[in-house]
């Protein structure tokens, strides 16, 4: 089923603010190996220069892709999720997330597009604190295979 | 030793890493990234739907090409953009090896502000897994 263009430009939340917690940043590092104590310390966070313990760049996909979740479910695109790949992601930081963020997050939907068999979609999610402050822009292409 | 911006010219080439994945890693990224699409940790599922084996997370193998970079610097909060193409998959066998990522780079170009952005390529397998794959980061 090809992607409802319909729902270009359409946008998603913000949803209910998520606080970023210093176990969630360590089970993270942990889990995709990241060593540097700047993601479990807080007293060697601090005197790098930041107020809390910091995320690994990639962690805003936490954040993005539970945003992201209600567009994919909406059943008004047609998205099959079964048949999603992951094309392409990007990270665009105003600053690291840290914890004791308040993060809302927005999700629009940038472009749909039929490239022979296959569908792709681009969405752009953008986390800012509960007082407005921008922290990061996650931009995600979506491939839905064998869409006609 | 820590990398300073002065340090580095277009072309200095990072040392390469390799970063092995097993079953486990996967596990674990499931639940610290809270995606759970059954392709990652069932072989059963992942081949009925026609794929070799299991697959790591596109994101899994993201975060280690941004591991590779903070590392590098020794801050993870000094890229401040990064983004990829993901080109190919890597099938997670199930055994205590698994699968082994070889992850290299080099700076592209140096910015204002002490930024560079650096060029970083992941294979696994002979194949390159991620294309495009770019950082710019922030060096003391």
């Amino acid at each position: 089923m090809a992607l409802n263009t319909d729902f270009v430009g359409r946008v998603y939340g913000p949803g209910e603010p998520y606080e970023v917690s210093r176990v969630k940043i360590a089970d993270f590092a942990d889990a995709i190996g990241e060593p540097s104590e700047l993601c479990r310390d807080a007293e060697a966070a601090r005197r790098a220069g930041y107020p809390d313990v910091i995320a690994p760049p990639t962690f805003a996909v936490v954040l993005s892709m539970a945003s992201a979740r209600v567009v994919n479910d909406d059943p008004g695109l047609g998205l099959d999720y079964s048949m999603v790949v992951h094309g392409e992601q990007r990270f665009s930081h105003s600053r690291p997330l840290h914890a004791g963020d308040q993060v809302v997050a927005t999700t629009t939907i940038e472009s749909i597009k039929a490239v022979g068999a296959l569908s792709m979609m681009v969405t752009s999610t953008d986390l800012t604190t509960i007082g407005g402050e921008h922290v990061c822009t996650a931009r995600s292409t979506l491939v839905e295979r064998g869409a006609s | 030793m820590t990398i300073t911006y002065a340090d580095v010219e277009p072309g200095t080439a990072i040392e390469p890493r390799t970063y092995r994945v097993t079953r486990l890693d996967l596990v674990k990224y499931c639940g610290a990234s809270g995606d759970f699409n059954v392709i990652h940790w069932n072989e059963r599922v992942a081949r009925s739907v026609g794929l070799p084996n299991v697959i790591a997370h596109g994101m899994y193998t993201m975060a280690q090409a941004g591991k590779f970079v903070t590392e590098w610097v020794g801050d993870p909060g000094a890229v401040t953009d990064f983004g990829v193409r993901f080109s190919a998959m890597v099938p997670v066998p199930d055994d205590d090896e698994g699968a082994t990522l070889e992850v290299s780079g080099k700076v592209l170009e140096k910015l204002a502000d002490n930024k560079v952005t650096v060029d970083i390529v992941v294979k696994a397998g002979g194949a390159k897994v991620l294309t495009r794959a770019r950082a710019t980061v922030r060096l003391p």
